[in-house]
């Protein structure tokens, strides 16, 4: 009895083209994003410019991880904002921590 | 308010319980918030490399005229500039810029897998998800290799200054570890094992639970189960692993 595998009866959908190809976009976007990043590295002189421009690259790429590859974008309102929110927290802990740090000097 | 009738039932919130407010599965809502934690934590690691950075001076002359020294903050790029079987070559940020490029792709596959466990294809997810495992196991030898190169150091030693027995002396360090950095000040060494070993272990636990849902899906407890939402829980942790790398990799080879 044990032993009869019994297979359960699956229907297999066709793949969804449409959103595949919307992945791959995202990866794309991903990559080229990088590509940029690389670029400025190495053209732009060091500085705040430099620093910010980074961060808002970093945050376009982590919109896109996050709104589509963990699909956030598509979930209810109330996840949504339950995960964005709290994030908050953790700018206003980069501000302070660093402006401390920067009045701190070690040397 | 309190008279209503029994014709009309009382008004029920979807808090009250039998639904999901948030439209999400018990594991699913509780995965998000793990990651919400688990980005705190991360943050916790970046941020407190913000702040001793910023309180160490940084180094202010032309990046070609840079050596390596404890006297300031070290520029990332000149010292993430080794890629393997390339000895001798300037190449800076390309291993570490491949490994981005590693990660991305293995997030691809994976929510390729999650797509072809929404339409019960067990053979695509198979497919998928071996994939995304060959991709974190790729991007792991990469980490070790380069923790192999920064623990080894470069060719040439960097003269560091110590205090040892109540003088100071200056010493020949080659490498790094958690007491000694030939590359700058000793934290530097410290939060790059930390910050990049701490994610290192968060992919080797991905790899970990992508072969458990790959093994999963194989032996067929999906298809019996009805439905792939593991490989979507799964999912999460996968790309919150490679969110946090697009992370790391800015604040820490990037700036």
């Amino acid at each position: 009895m044990a032993h009869h595998s019994h297979e359960p009866q699956v229907t297999v959908l066709p793949p969804n083209k449409e959103k595949i190809k919307k992945l791959w976009t995202v990866a794309g976007i991903l990559g080229a994003v990088t590509a940029v990043e690389f670029v400025i590295a190495f053209t732009m002189p060091h500085g705040a410019a430099k620093t910010a421009l980074f961060v808002i690259l970093t945050i376009v790429k982590a919109g896109y991880i996050v709104g589509e590859f963990m699909h956030l974008k598509y979930e209810v309102k109330v996840l949504f904002w339950s995960i964005l929110i709290p994030t908050l927290f953790i700018i206003w802990m980069l501000v302070a921590f660093v402006y401390e740090g920067m009045k701190m000097p070690v040397f | 308010m309190a008279h209503s009738s029994a014709t009309t039932a009382p008004e029920k919130s979807v808090w009250d319980g039998g639904t999901s407010p948030m439209g999400v599965s018990y594991g699913k809502l509780m995965m998000w918030f793990f990651l919400l934690s688990d980005a705190f934590t991360f943050s916790g690691l970046l941020i407190t490399y913000g702040l001793v950075r910023s309180s160490h001076p940084a180094f202010n002359g032309l990046p070609e005229a840079f050596t390596f020294s404890t006297e300031y903050w070290p520029i990332p790029e000149k010292v993430f500039e080794a890629v393997p079987f390339l000895h001798g070559y300037s190449l800076p940020l390309v291993f570490v810029g491949i490994m981005t490029f590693i990660l991305i792709m293995s997030s691809v596959t994976m929510v390729l897998a999650v797509e072809a466990g929404h339409r019960m294809d067990r053979k695509a997810v198979e497919k998928w998800m071996l994939w995304t495992i060959i991709g974190g196991i790729t991007f792991l030898s990469c980490q070790a290799w380069e923790w192999t190169h920064f623990i080894v150091g470069t060719d040439a030693p960097t003269l560091v200054k110590d205090f040892v027995n109540g003088q100071w002396i200056t010493k020949e360090v080659v490498g790094a570890n958690l007491h000694i950095n030939q590359y700058g000040p000793q934290p530097f060494a410290d939060f790059f094992f930390f910050i990049t070993g701490f994610h290192g272990f968060h992919v080797f636990s991905g790899v970990l639970l992508n072969f458990l849902i790959y093994y999963n899906t194989v032996t067929g407890v999906y298809d019996r189960r009805g439905h792939y939402e593991m490989v979507e829980k799964v999912g999460l942790y996968w790309h919150f692993v490679d969110l946090v790398w697009v992370f790391v990799f800015t604040f820490f080879y990037l700036v």
